[in-house]
Parts: C-alpha cells; sequence; structure tokens
C-alpha cells in the first residue's frame, strides 16, 4: 500500500483491502467499451459498514503480447539505456518521452510485473498503483470513484476501470471520437 | 414511503371523490369488476384514478392493464412496474463540465433505455457545445454541432437534462397534480393524468420536459421491457415526459444507462444522503456549479471540474 | 317554468328570423365553424404537431388568443365600473351588452384552452372531486376556476335581464345588482391570473416582472372597450337601439387615458430592459429587431402595434378627432390590432425565444392553427349575434308588455 494519499478516508482503506479478493481472472482481452456483467440488484442503504467491492475490469492487452516472459526471460541481460526499442514498433510512445522509458514502469528482470520507483513488483492488474506514483490526485479521485467510469450499482457492487482501460499507458491522452447524430431541428420535424 | 394511499391528506374528500367517480360512470363501475372485457378495459383505464389514489388492488390491475395494452401493441412482454423509492435515499448527479467530450452516447443511449420515441424525436438529454472564450454561456451554445471528430479544441460540452431540482416549478404549474417529487427526490409524471397543458414545459427553466406532439414512434423490436409506470413505460401522445434519473433502473441499485455508456466518465450518480457516496466525495472535494442557481430551483444535478 | 319554456322559445323565433344579410352572415359564420371543427379534427387525429408549436415554443396562437380575448372579456365589464360607481347613466344602458361580450369572450377563451390541450378528453382531471386540481398553487387551475365563476356570473346576470324585459317587468335588482359589482372583482381578477400565469414562470425573464399584470389591465382597458365602441355605432345603425354620443366620447376618453398607461409601462420595461441591459435583454431585442443578426419575423408586427397604439392614443386624446366618427373609429380598429397582435403575438412567441437554453426556435403559426382559430372566433361571433340578437329585440325592439310577434323586421 504505497500510494496512499494524504487525505484518503476510512472508506478508501477499507475498500483497498477487498481489492485483491475482487480481483478478476480468466479473460485478460477487455477492451474499453466492453460492458462489464450486470450485478445483481443491492437494496439501497446509506450504512457506513456495508462492504463496498472495487471490482476491476482486466488490463487489455495487444492480442499475444502477455506473458511478456514468452519472449524476455529473467535471466536475460538487460541494455538500461533508454532508447527506441525496434521490436515494439506497435507502441507509439507519448507519455512524458524525454523523461520516460520502458523500464521506469516495466521491471527490467521479471516482464510480467510492473515495477514501483520503490523497487515492489506489480501485477498488471494492479497498474493503477503505478500511475498514481506521478497522478496522485487523480488515483485519489479513482478510488473515491470520481476519477473514470464506474458501472454496475451505485448502493453495492460495483467495477472501477483501471487507468488503462481508457488511457493507454504509453500515449495517454484522449483521442478525438466521431459524435453520434445531432438532434433534429425543430423547423424540420413539421 | 410512496404508497400515497396511506398519506392522502383527506380521506372524507377521498371517499366523496371515490363515490363521484363511481356515479360518474355506470360503465367504469362496472369495468372494475374483475374478469372484464377489452372493451371496459378501456373505460377502466380511462377514469381510473390518480396514481396517489390507487389502492394496492387497483394499483395491480392498472399496471395489468398497460402491460398487456404493450403486448398487443409491440409483439412481447413487456413488464411494467410501480417499485416504490427506497427509504435513506436522495438521489444526486454530478457531471464533470471538464471531462465531457460531447460525443452524444449518453443522448442515445438514453433514448434507447427509455422507450423515448425515434420518430418523432425525442432527446430527454441536450448536449450544448460551447465556446471556450466565453465559458457557460446559453445564449453562445448550440446542440446542432457535427463535427468530424469531437471534442474541438476551442469548445467544451454541456450535457443537459432534467435537474431533479427541490423546488420543482415544473410541480408547481401543473394543474392537476399530474407530476410530483417522489420522497427519492426523482420528479415523476403520470402519463396516465397529464392533460398535456404543456404549463411545465413553460415553467422548466432548464428545457427538460418533452411533449409528445404525435404519436411516439417507438420500433416494435426496440422496446426496453423492463419499464416503471411513472417511468420508462411507452408514453401515447399528447402527454409530457422526461429523464426520471432512470428511474426503472436505480431503484434497484443500478447506475443510470448514461453514467454507465459515458466514455469518459464524466457522469457520477449516487445517494445524497450518503456521506460515502461517490456524489458526496465530488460535492464536498470538486468545485461545483449550478445551472440556473438564481432562480433557487435547488438542482439534484450538480456540475462539477473535476480537472 | 312555463314561461321559461315560453323565453326560449322566444328566443329561438328571434333568432331565426332576419334580413338577407343576418343569414348571409349566419351563413359565413357556420362555414367558419365547420372548417374550424374539421382543422381540429385532424389536430385530435394526428396531434398537435400539426400546429407549428414545439417544445422550445409550447404556447403559440392558440393561447395568444386566449390571452387577448380575457382581456376583451374583462375589459366589457369594466365599463360597469363608471356606470355604477358613479352612477353615470349613459353608460349604464349598455352595460348588459357590455356583459354579452364578456360571455362570448369567455366562450372563446375556453375553447382556446381545450383546443391547446394535449389530452382535452382528460380536462375533467381539472375538476374539483372528481379530478385533483392542484390548489393553489397552479395558476392554470386557479384561471379555469376564474373564468368559469366569471362565466357564470355573466351568464346569470344577462339571463335575469333578459328574462325580465321578456316578461316586461324590471329586473329583479336584489340579485342582479351584487351581481354586477361582484362581476368588477371577478373581470380585474380573470385578467390578473392570467398575466400571473405568465408572471410566475421564473423561467422566462420576458414575462417575470411584476407590472405584467398592470400592463394586460391596462390594454384590455383599451381593446375590450373598442370593440364595444364599433358594435354600438353599427348596433345604433341597425336597430332601435339608443346611446347616446355623450357616452360613446366618455368612454373614447377613458380609452386614451388607459392606452397612455398602457405605453407607459411599456415604456418602463423597455427602460428596465435596455438599460440594464442583463442578459435578459435577449427577449427584448427579439421583439424588437432580432438576436444574433438575424431579423426577427415578429419585428415588423412589434413595430405595427406600437405605431398602432400611438397613433390610437393621439387620436383619442385630441377631442375633435375623438369625436368625429371617421377618426374615432379608425383609433378603435388601430387600438384593436395593436392589443391584438400585443397579446396575441408580442407577448407569448418572445417569452419563448430564445427558449430556456439559449436556442431560437421560429415559430409562426401553422395552417391548422389559423384555421382551428378562425373556427373558435366564427364560434364566438355567432354566439355574440344571437344574444344580441334576442338582446336588442327584448331590450329595445320589443313593444313592452306585448309578447306577441310585433316587429318582426329584420
Amino acid at each position: 500500500m504505497t500510494t496512499d494519499q494524504g487525505d484518503n478516508n476510512a472508506k478508501v482503506r477499507r475498500n483497498r483491502r477487498f481489492v485483491a479478493p475482487a480481483l478478476v481472472s480468466g479473460a485478460l482481452l477487455l477492451g474499453i467499451g466492453r460492458a462489464p456483467a450486470d450485478t445483481q440488484p443491492t437494496p439501497a442503504t446509506n450504512s457506513v459498514d456495508q462492504a463496498t467491492l472495487i471490482a476491476v475490469t482486466p488490463p487489455p492487452f495487444s492480442k499475444g503480447i502477455f506473458p511478456c516472459s514468452e519472449c524476455h526471460k529473467p535471466d536475460d541481460k538487460v541494455n538500461r539505456t533508454p532508447r527506441i526499442v525496434a521490436e515494439h514498433d506497435t507502441v507509439v510512445f507519448e507519455h512524458d518521452k524525454k523523461n520516460r522509458w520502458c523500464l521506469d514502469c516495466h521491471d527490467a528482470q521479471d516482464r510480467d510485473k510492473l515495477r514501483l520507483a520503490s523497487g515492489v513488483l506489480l501485477d498488471f492488474r494492479e497498474s493503477f498503483k503505478l500511475c498514481g506514483q506521478c497522478h496522485g490526485t487523480q488515483l485519489r479521485d479513482w478510488t473515491a470513484g470520481e476519477h473514470g467510469k464506474r458501472t454496475g450499482s451505485w448502493s453495492g457492487q460495483k467495477q472501477y476501470l483501471l487507468c488503462v482501460n481508457c488511457h493507454n499507458p504509453h500515449s495517454p491522452r484522449f483521442r478525438p471520437v466521431k459524435p453520434l447524430p445531432p438532434p433534429q431541428r425543430p423547423e424540420l420535424s413539421k | 414511503m410512496n404508497k400515497p394511499q396511506e398519506q392522502a391528506g383527506a380521506p372524507s374528500n377521498y371517499s366523496r371523490r371515490e363515490v363521484m367517480v363511481g356515479l360518474f360512470s355506470l360503465a367504469a363501475l362496472a369495468a372494475l369488476a374483475p374478469g372484464c372485457s377489452p372493451k371496459s378495459k378501456v373505460l377502466r383505464a380511462y377514469f381510473h384514478k390518480h396514481f396517489k389514489e390507487l389502492k394496492p388492488a387497483e394499483l395491480k390491475a392498472v399496471l395489468a392493464i398497460w402491460a398487456e395494452r404493450y403486448q398487443l401493441a409491440y409483439g412481447q412482454p413487456v413488464a411494467v412496474q410501480a417499485t416504490p423509492p427506497l427509504d435513506g435515499v436522495k438521489f444526486g448527479y454530478a457531471l464533470d463540465i471538464s471531462r465531457c467530450i460531447g460525443c452524444r452516447r449518453c443522448v442515445y443511449g438514453c433514448v434507447e433505455e427509455n422507450n423515448q420515441s425515434r420518430d418523432p424525436q425525442v432527446h430527454w438529454i441536450t448536449v450544448l457545445e460551447m465556446e471556450q472564450d466565453k465559458g457557460i454561456d446559453l445564449h453562445h451554445s448550440t446542440p446542432y454541432y457535427n463535427p468530424a471528430t469531437v471534442p474541438q479544441p476551442d469548445k467544451f460540452y454541456f450535457p443537459v437534462a432534467c435537474q431533479q431540482c427541490e423546488n420543482p416549478p415544473c410541480v408547481k404549474v401543473c394543474p392537476v397534480n399530474a407530476t410530483w417529487k417522489e420522497p427519492d427526490g426523482i420528479v415523476v409524471i403520470d402519463y396516465d393524468w397529464c392533460v398535456g397543458c404543456r404549463c411545465c414545459l413553460t415553467a422548466c427553466p432548464y428545457g427538460a420536459r418533452h411533449f409528445n406532439w404525435k404519436q411516439p414512434g417507438l420500433p416494435a423490436g426496440e422496446v426496453n421491457p423492463a419499464t416503471e409506470y411513472l417511468g420508462t413505460r411507452p408514453r401515447v401522445k399528447g402527454v409530457v415526459e422526461k429523464c426520471t434519473f432512470c428511474l426503472q433502473r436505480v431503484r434497484q441499485g443500478r447506475y443510470p444507462k448514461c453514467v454507465e455508456v459515458c466514455p469518459v466518465g464524466a457522469r457520477k450518480f449516487g445517494n445524497l444522503l450518503d456521506p460515502h457516496s461517490e456524489i458526496r466525495y465530488i460535492l464536498q472535494h470538486k468545485r461545483i456549479y449550478i445551472l440556473k442557481e438564481e432562480l433557487n430551483t435547488e438542482p439534484k444535478f450538480f456540475y462539477y471540474f473535476g480537472l | 317554468m312555463k314561461s321559461v319554456f315560453h323565453f326560449l322559445r322566444e328566443c329561438l323565433r328571434i333568432i331565426s328570423r332576419g334580413n338577407a344579410a343576418y343569414y348571409v352572415w349566419m351563413v359565413f359564420l357556420l362555414v367558419c365553424v365547420g372548417q374550424g371543427l374539421l382543422a381540429y379534427g385532424h389536430q385530435l387525429d394526428a396531434g398537435l404537431g400539426v400546429t407549428n408549436m414545439r417544445d422550445a415554443v409550447s404556447w403559440g396562437f392558440y393561447i395568444g388568443n386566449f390571452t387577448f380575448l380575457v382581456g376583451v372579456a374583462a375589459a366589457a365589464v369594466l365599463l360597469v365600473i363608471p356606470a355604477y360607481i358613479y352612477d353615470w347613466k349613459p353608460i349604464k344602458e349598455v352595460v348588459v351588452y357590455g356583459e354579452l361580450l364578456a360571455l362570448a369572450a369567455i366562450v372563446m377563451c375556453l375553447l382556446f384552452v381545450l383546443v391547446d390541450m394535449g389530452r382535452p378528453e382528460r380536462l375533467w382531471h381539472l375538476l374539483p372531486v372528481l379530478g385533483r386540481p392542484h390548489f393553489p398553487s397552479s395558476l392554470l387551475a386557479w384561471d379555469a376556476l376564474v373564468l368559469n365563476i366569471y362565466f357564470l356570473i355573466n351568464l346569470t346576470v344577462v339571463c335575469f335581464l333578459l328574462f325580465a324585459a321578456f316578461r316586461g317587468r324590471p329586473y329583479n335588482r336584489k340579485v342582479v345588482v351584487p351581481l354586477v359589482i361582484l362581476s368588477i372583482p371577478a373581470a380585474v381578477g380573470i385578467h390578473t391570473v392570467t398575466a400571473f400565469l405568465y408572471n410566475g414562470m421564473a423561467s422566462r425573464p420576458y414575462w417575470n416582472s411584476a407590472i405584467l399584470a398592470p400592463r394586460f389591465l391596462a390594454s384590455a382597458f383599451c381593446s375590450g372597450p373598442a370593440v364595444l365602441l364599433i358594435l354600438f355605432q353599427v348596433l345604433r345603425k341597425v336597430s332601435r337601439f339608443e346611446i347616446k354620443d355623450d357616452a360613446i366620447h366618455k368612454i373614447a376618453e377613458l380609452m386614451a387615458y388607459a392606452m397612455a398607461f398602457n405605453l407607459f409601462l411599456f415604456g418602463a420595461e423597455l427602460f428596465k430592459e435596455f438599460y440594464s441591459h442583463t442578459a435578459d435583454v435577449v427577449h427584448y431585442q427579439y421583439l424588437l429587431y432580432g438576436v444574433h443578426g438575424q431579423p426577427s419575423p415578429i419585428a415588423p408586427f412589434a413595430w405595427a402595434s406600437l405605431c398602432m397604439a400611438i397613433a390610437a392614443f393621439l387620436l383619442f386624446l385630441i377631442p375633435r378627432t375623438r369625436q368625429w366618427p371617421v377618426t374615432m373609429n379608425l383609433g378603435c380598429l388601430l387600438i384593436y390590432f395593436s392589443v391584438y397582435i400585443e397579446k396575441g403575438i408580442a407577448l407569448i412567441i418572445p417569452g419563448y425565444t430564445p427558449d430556456t437554453l439559449g436556442q431560437i426556435y421560429e415559430y409562426v403559426p401553422s395552417p391548422t392553427e389559423l384555421r382551428v382559430s378562425v373556427g373558435i372566433f366564427g364560434a364566438g361571433f355567432l354566439l355574440f349575434t344571437l344574444l344580441v340578437k334576442v338582446a336588442i329585440y327584448l331590450l329595445s325592439d320589443q313593444p313592452h308588455a306585448a309578447p306577441e310577434p310585433a316587429a318582426a323586421r329584420r
């Protein structure tokens, strides 16, 4: 629990306890737009004691890329000089690219893990902690349900999306989208 | 509690009215007998009492009549429920203006969820495009923007729907009590009671109410069959409708449809009475903008700036 | 009871007789009503979408006409004030015609509200006991109440006066005089409540002004008498109805003062809006020229209304033009059309344009709206013609205490 921001309240800490057990295992190839499974409706309550689970949608890996250890072996010799890596030419890197590169986040030895600045290794399903190292306020707001999207039940079990479900970690800025059609003008509905 | 027969203020008036309704039409009385013909069902639906005065059995009968009508009209089972509000809940909504990209996913998600007329078009959500150098200025906004992509660099987007006011001017002006605020804060309309005078459209400062100028066009294959009497059930021409925070979902504990379809997570929803809810977190930690705050309508729909 | 039956039969006899012009007029009105009914049938079938009203401009021509006619109904009876409070004889004779005009105008008002309803078959929801009228907070519920009370008062007074005349006896003063007195506050009431219907909408800054009700009354004091003055002169020509020039000139003078007050209030409104120049000024801009560089389609009407009002005020202010029949009648027509535009167009449409979200939908009435409105005016004029015909016969033409058909010359 290295990412706690100063004003995390009791609720947030309580929530965190449930992160690990609630993680979904299984298919890891969900995209952004994929709707989560419906949850059973839970009656409303404003009780503080009700456990509110944080279920996290699996990270959106490119097809065939994971596990990374298929190619990168733990005892490989690693070149730690920041550079453009030709093998990953599908990655467009636009994430503070002057100062950042792969091994700032990916662990050099165990490529199936992410690595915090403290040296702690993280599962990809906990990537929000890594993001929160720099984007602390966003992590705080995400934990509270303000940042990002939650689906499911406002009063009970709900699902969070990971940061990387919406923000491509290599180029996090949102892409513009085509809007759905404008409403019909009243003049034309005669 | 919404079970109005328990709170009907003047019991003497109530029973007198009941007598009058009975006298008003023998046919209607006959129709109240069980096992009635389709023709008497028409009369029964026409003469049925105000929603708040229906006894549980009467309410059940009215719901059944509508379920049958919808089944006939749309060729599929349509459930019509009257879910009461939840205790200890007051719904609130927050929308992050700094994140909305104006993609209108919410507009059409809402249309499909809430059985709005496709043609003529009825949209409960209006997304306004505004100019960044003018700020929030309705007079320099347009809902008709249609660029190749959104967001446009010099614009921002401002979705408007029913603000579920604590002091709803639309409720105040209704001449027949066809619209009211429920204990959970949702302003609802009884489509069977509305006379279509459109006072509420005039009174609403948010353009949130919509009138069925023609018979609503809802294709049979596109009906959302999980409906509520005071919410999403298909409407008829000549009555007013509006956003109900997805009554049929939120009273089951679920998020409104627009919250779930927003691709950027700009829409937030929860119980204002729960100090640990997302909505309370936003009210405590973010800068809030209330549309037309000076009108003292006290919306439970809050705009905020997450960034 | 028998005499009531006789009275009704006599009324039928009176209205079934007349000269060629009368029959042509009747046929014309019936044609108006008939085509209006057809148009309304179409609207009932297809929905209010056949009008040009939309969510942005959700009240239009129907409610505009309603508002104008409430003014006519109110003002027709307001002539009673000088007649009874100052016991001023010349006007007293004509009060019954004011009441008849009020009756016809109220019927038209109620019809205009009816045709504006999305579900007219549910009108019983507005009735006490049977339905659930929203008292005391809904102004429309109040309006329905006061309009009906006013209708009943006038109906009672007119029936008493005509029935008494039919029987050749003096009318029952104990019933009529209190009712006539009561009709004065009721007349003020219907127009004030109608003004409050708009006034109370905080969402529409164009109407949310404290001087809206006074403006309504001032303009009604102009338009109602304008209708009556023309009517009196017509009646004087075609029947034995008598009214002194003195009374007509006095009414015209009252109208000049009312118009002055009306113009003053409008000026006060203009000053407040344009000098303070808040965001809400857009509605007045739309009324007078247009917004966002787009000319407003109603601006020509607004200016025409203003010019006609000023011209009529001048005509009625100067004693010589007030008393010369040509200029006086011109003044009446100018006032009538000025107030008709003011209430029917300039009051409603700018209130909705731009709408509450700042959008502009340019509303002009659809052919169906015009046809239904013509039908309602036809019905109103029809009712009024019949009432006046009965009244003239019973009050002036009929040889007193001689029920047999003596004068069937029309």
